[in-house]
């Protein structure tokens, strides 16, 4: 449950790429032998997942620039779910 | 696209030079010479045009890809058009530096084979002493950052080791391995009586398959690629006929499948004459067994269409002669004795590697 402490850095694991795909318009995570449709706040979190912020910080964040409050709960759980996948790694 | 699908995975067959002799082998019988082999400007008009065909992932594959000293330039440039690299390797050349090359390149991901868990198994396999190079191989791999994926192919011969192979991979911080159960094309058809498992064999590697899985499920992702000849119904052969993912193979000649060079009543366009666009979308060879218009009977009036698309074409074609026939592993195909016929066979024998098996499929006639 890395992604509840506020003061854990999350980054994107080594194996994982962001891509805005061009051709169809959408946002994905690539992996080896996978690609994952993101949706655009799942793309949002990872996007800020480089390592150079805290969760806190990325919450901050993504509050600002969607203009909401309260998305911390949600984006603990993305993230929660995101480094149990490989995607993220929290340290 | 007018509904033509796009394609998200490359498969880049680089060469077909390779330093190992597996018995199962996928490249066509008649493998490319060095000179045959597309140049580095090709490959990067093939990876731009992939690219602009809605490609995602390009898999550098083989023969063996190390072998090739333009890789870092293949790799930087899928970088620098936003697609994820995969290295599919035998390990055999991949020394720290070259690692370090290749992901300064941006090289995403590596994927490393072995045949079994030790020495004994390249050198029945593969005709190859480099285990050891190998095991430096993965070492190599994780030092430079990549996730390591490793791939075993499984059949008869080593299936009773999958415990060890587990082990081996699990020791060697793989974060992902594919428990390829042997498909019958090409090499491995001229093999298969020697290759093919018995039913008991499988069923106790299935055993050991799921314990495994259960086991490693925090540190190793562990999939079982089936077995088909022992499945009611054929595999959803890459998602169907041109409908995910292309290979272009050494010499530039566009496939919808790895293997599919193999049905030689088909012609296939060569990016050294054509835009991959246009072979993609257009040429004939892409557009015969795309969709469900071209299936006959059983598959045109099954419910499971759009689920198995008919099968295998490749197999089709290498079993029967005629690659627009059903994949006869499925039990309603009208040949589906010829796999019922194997597998009779592979359920008389006793013994497991009996390497006996070789000299007398070898004398048999049609070999």
């Amino acid at each position: 449950m890395a992604g509840h402490d506020l003061n854990a850095t999350p980054r994107l694991a080594t194996k994982a790429m962001l891509k805005h795909d061009n051709v169809r318009e959408v946002e994905l995570l690539l992996l080896p032998e996978r690609v994952v449709l993101l949706n655009k706040s799942g793309a949002a979190i990872l996007g800020l997942c480089d390592g150079s912020r805290t969760v806190r910080q990325l919450v901050d964040q993504l509050e600002h620039d969607f203009e909401a409050a309260d998305l911390e709960s949600d984006i603990l759980s993305f993230l929660d779910d995101a480094s149990g996948r490989g995607w993220v790694v929290v340290t | 696209m007018n509904g033509t699908p796009q394609p998200f995975g490359l498969l880049a067959e680089v060469t077909h030079r390779c330093p190992l002799h597996c018995v199962y082998c996928s490249n066509p019988l008649a493998l490319l010479d060095r000179a045959d082999e597309l140049a580095t400007e090709d490959w990067l008009r093939v990876i731009g045009q992939a690219a602009e065909l809605g490609v995602l992932q390009v898999h550098l594959s083989g023969g063996e890809p190390l072998v090739r000293g333009d890789l870092e330039t293949l790799v930087a440039e899928c970088r620098r058009l936003g697609l994820y690299t995969n290295l599919i390797t035998s390990g055999l050349g991949l020394t720290e530096s070259r690692a370090e090359s290749l992901v300064a390149a941006g090289l995403n991901s590596a994927q490393l084979s072995i045949q079994g868990d030790a020495a004994e198994a390249t050198d029945l396999i593969a005709a190859s002493k480099q285990f050891g190079k190998k095991e430096a191989a993965a070492r190599i791999i994780r030092d430079a950052g990549l996730p390591l994926n490793m791939n075993v192919v499984l059949h008869r011969l080593n299936l009773a080791r999958l415990d060890a192979i587990i082990d081996v991979c699990a020791r060697w911080d793989a974060e992902r391995l594919e428990l390829a159960n042997a498909q019958y094309y090409g090499w491995a058809l001229n093999n298969r009586e020697l290759l093919m498992p018995s039913k008991t064999q499988l069923d106790q590697a299935v055993g050991v398959y799921e314990r495994r899985k259960a086991e490693l499920a925090e540190r190793m992702e562990i999939l079982w690629i089936l077995p088909d000849y022992y499945e009611p119904y054929p595999k959803p052969c890459m998602g169907g006929w041109a409908q995910t993912a292309l290979t272009v193979a050494p010499d530039g000649v566009v496939y919808p499948c790895p293997v599919a060079a193999e049905i030689t009543t088909m012609e296939f366009a060569s990016v050294r004459d054509h835009d991959l666009d246009w072979i993609w979308a257009k040429s004939p060879a892409f557009e015969a067994f795309r969709g469900t218009e071209w299936m006959p009977d059983p598959c045109r009036s099954c419910s499971r269409k759009e689920l198995d698309f008919g099968g295998c074409r490749c197999q089709a074609f290498a079993l029967t002669g005629d690659a627009g026939r059903t994949d006869p592993v499925c039990q309603h195909s009208p040949d589906h004795h010829l796999v019922q016929d194997a597998l009779v066979r592979a359920n008389q024998e006793d013994g497991g590697a009996d390497r006996r098996l070789v000299y007398r499929r070898s004398d048999s006639p049609g070999v």
